[in-house]
């Protein structure tokens, strides 16, 4: 064992210790001491005090928020899950090895691309005139609103989770062993039996993961809601949007990002916890 | 096995569904832009070049693009340095807090962005560092690190170990090793790190709205319009940036690709 100092090793692995502790531990942990100050003259001031935190956290509106923030994005979660959930299952079980492959590597490049021009996109489709409409109108229905509802907001958060959910889902069952699927077939397993008791508890981890990333994206997202779901009902980050942009009043943005980041890790550690449970006694 | 066969067409026919879903925007975007319509819907308009011409005569378009090719090059070259040394530390050594290490550089994008935002605005203010071109390079260069970090490992799970332990045997230096044998090893994969993170860099916009101050990235540029009213001139400049980001993510794929390739052979 030397102990000398090993200028080699340093090199690769302190950059990396010294920039991550400068410009992502280091904001958050400020963002923390933030939410104790105090704005004077619209003036962030230096302070320990908890009025931010009672003044947010006793307010109907912060609670209003973040309920209607976890079931929107619940619900999209759900939505996104159950969508993707047959295509993924073709891909995984019924396709070519090449095809899969084709097939994730055109989901990927959406999903590194653009999300924000993409929501513009929907929101010109999903208008009171726009294509969607248009076309309901050739076979006589609508016109609907889609915009400023529930239903535009999903889409939004569809747009970003969709491809990522299909992907996790995909790789996630394609590592399924086929042999446990046959095996179950020939035991006289019924198809959707089959999935309900072989292929999903098999693919529970990866699937638990899949939903957990969506569920994160879509919390954590202001484009969707603001632009499509119109923002009457502010979600928190619309919330931290408003606060910090319109308002100067950091400190209470900061108290709503600390919510939010002890929800989502909260979230994360039950999914973990549940995606990783050994199966219960059958 | 008819029945099956049905079923697999219906199959196939729901994941083509689903991807119409997915790629459908993109496609409408390119579609409006050359549409004369204000309100774009179908049945469309005339062809127009008018929402090109617009967005070329407006110099807040260019410094724009300029600011963005700025910060995405940069944060590209930075985050990929980041990640390749990360990667390599974790390839090579074993030390005591590796996990807590790993962690550190691997959770960044699992923090909502907007949160990122708020925060890497609050510290950079504080530091004096915020309004600049390079606080968001410096944002961006966290939040990208990890993806080109996880491409860069993954390419050397691939290489045997011992490969760098017999050039020391044959007398070279460790920096040798590296500068012969790791490097070249890498080089696809850090080219397609390269290419990723400049494009999560190029679309990113919560955090270049933050801290930017004045200096307004694309995605800045397009968040403003769009908060104004529909304006065709968006699908313009959406259709420029989708040709980048796909561009650089489709060239990041071939690139981790071409290596597992050959690396089978």
């Amino acid at each position: 064992m030397k102990r000398k100092f090993d200028l080699y090793a340093m090199t690769w692995r302190l950059p990396i210790i010294f920039w991550q502790a400068l410009f992502f531990v280091g904001p958050l942990l400020f963002m923390i001491a933030i939410s104790f100050f105090v704005v004077k003259n619209y003036r962030m001031t230096e302070a320990f005090e908890f009025v931010n935190w009672q003044k947010m956290l006793t307010r109907n509106y912060f609670w209003d928020s973040y309920g209607y923030t976890i079931f929107i994005a619940g619900i999209s979660t759900i939505v996104a899950m159950v969508l993707a959930f047959p295509a993924s299952f073709a891909l995984a079980f019924r396709a070519s090895d090449n095809l899969r492959r084709w097939a994730i590597f055109l989901l990927i490049i959406p999903f590194f691309t653009s999300y924000l021009v993409r929501t513009f996109s929907w929101y010109v489709i999903l208008a009171e005139s726009g294509v969607v409409n248009a076309m309901l109108g050739y076979v006589g229905l609508g016109p609907f609103k889609m915009l400023n509802t529930h239903f535009g907001t999903v889409v939004g958060y569809l747009t970003l989770t969709l491809p990522l959910v299909v992907i996790l889902q995909t790789v996630t069952m394609a590592n399924v062993d086929k042999t446990l699927i046959e095996a179950a077939r020939n035991l006289g397993c019924k198809p959707l039996a089959t999935i309900w008791r072989v292929v999903l508890p098999l693919s529970k981890t990866g699937l638990i993961v899949a939903a957990l990333f969506c569920f994160i994206l879509s919390f954590g997202d202001f484009v969707a809601p603001f632009y499509l779901g119109g923002s009457q009902e502010p979600t928190l980050p619309i919330l931290i949007l408003d606060t910090t942009k319109s308002g100067q009043q950091w400190p209470r943005a900061a108290v709503v990002a600390i919510m939010m980041m002890a929800t989502l890790f909260t979230i994360a550690f039950a999914a973990i916890a549940l995606a990783y449970r050994k199966g219960g006694a059958r | 096995m008819k029945q099956n066969r049905l079923l697999n067409i219906i199959l196939m026919i729901y994941v083509l569904c689903i991807f119409a879903f997915i790629f459908a925007p993109i496609l409408f975007s390119l579609v409006f832009s050359f549409n004369s319509q204000r309100f774009p819907t179908i049945p469309l308009g005339n062809f127009t070049t008018e929402w090109y011409a617009k967005i070329f005569a407006d110099p807040d378009v260019w410094l724009a693009a300029r600011n963005s090719l700025i910060v995405s090059v940069s944060t590209a070259l930075l985050a990929t340095f980041l990640g390749f040394c990360t990667a390599y530390s974790d390839f090579r050594y074993n030390f005591r807090f590796k996990g807590p290490y790993l962690a550190l550089i691997l959770l960044p994008p699992t923090i909502p962005l907007i949160i990122m935002a708020l925060a890497m605005l609050a510290w950079l203010s504080r530091l004096g560092l915020s309004g600049q071109l390079w606080s968001i390079i410096l944002a961006h260069s966290v939040l990208t690190a990890p993806f080109a970090m996880a491409i860069i490992r993954l390419r050397l799970n691939q290489m045997d170990p011992d490969l760098e332990a017999a050039a020391w045997n044959l007398g070279s230096s460790e920096w040798q090793a590296m500068r012969h044998i790791i490097i070249p090893f890498c080089a696809p994969a850090i080219v397609s790190g390269l290419c990723l993170t400049a494009a999560v860099s190029f679309d990113e916009f919560a955090i270049s709205w933050f801290v930017s101050g004045l200096n307004k990235t694309v995605p800045v540029i397009i968040l403003e319009i769009v908060q104004g009213n529909i304006d065709p001139q968006v699908n313009a400049i959406g259709t420029f940036v989708f040709l980048t980001s796909m561009t650089l993510v489709i060239l990041a794929q071939v690139f981790f690709i071409s290596r597992q390739v050959k690396s089978h052979s």
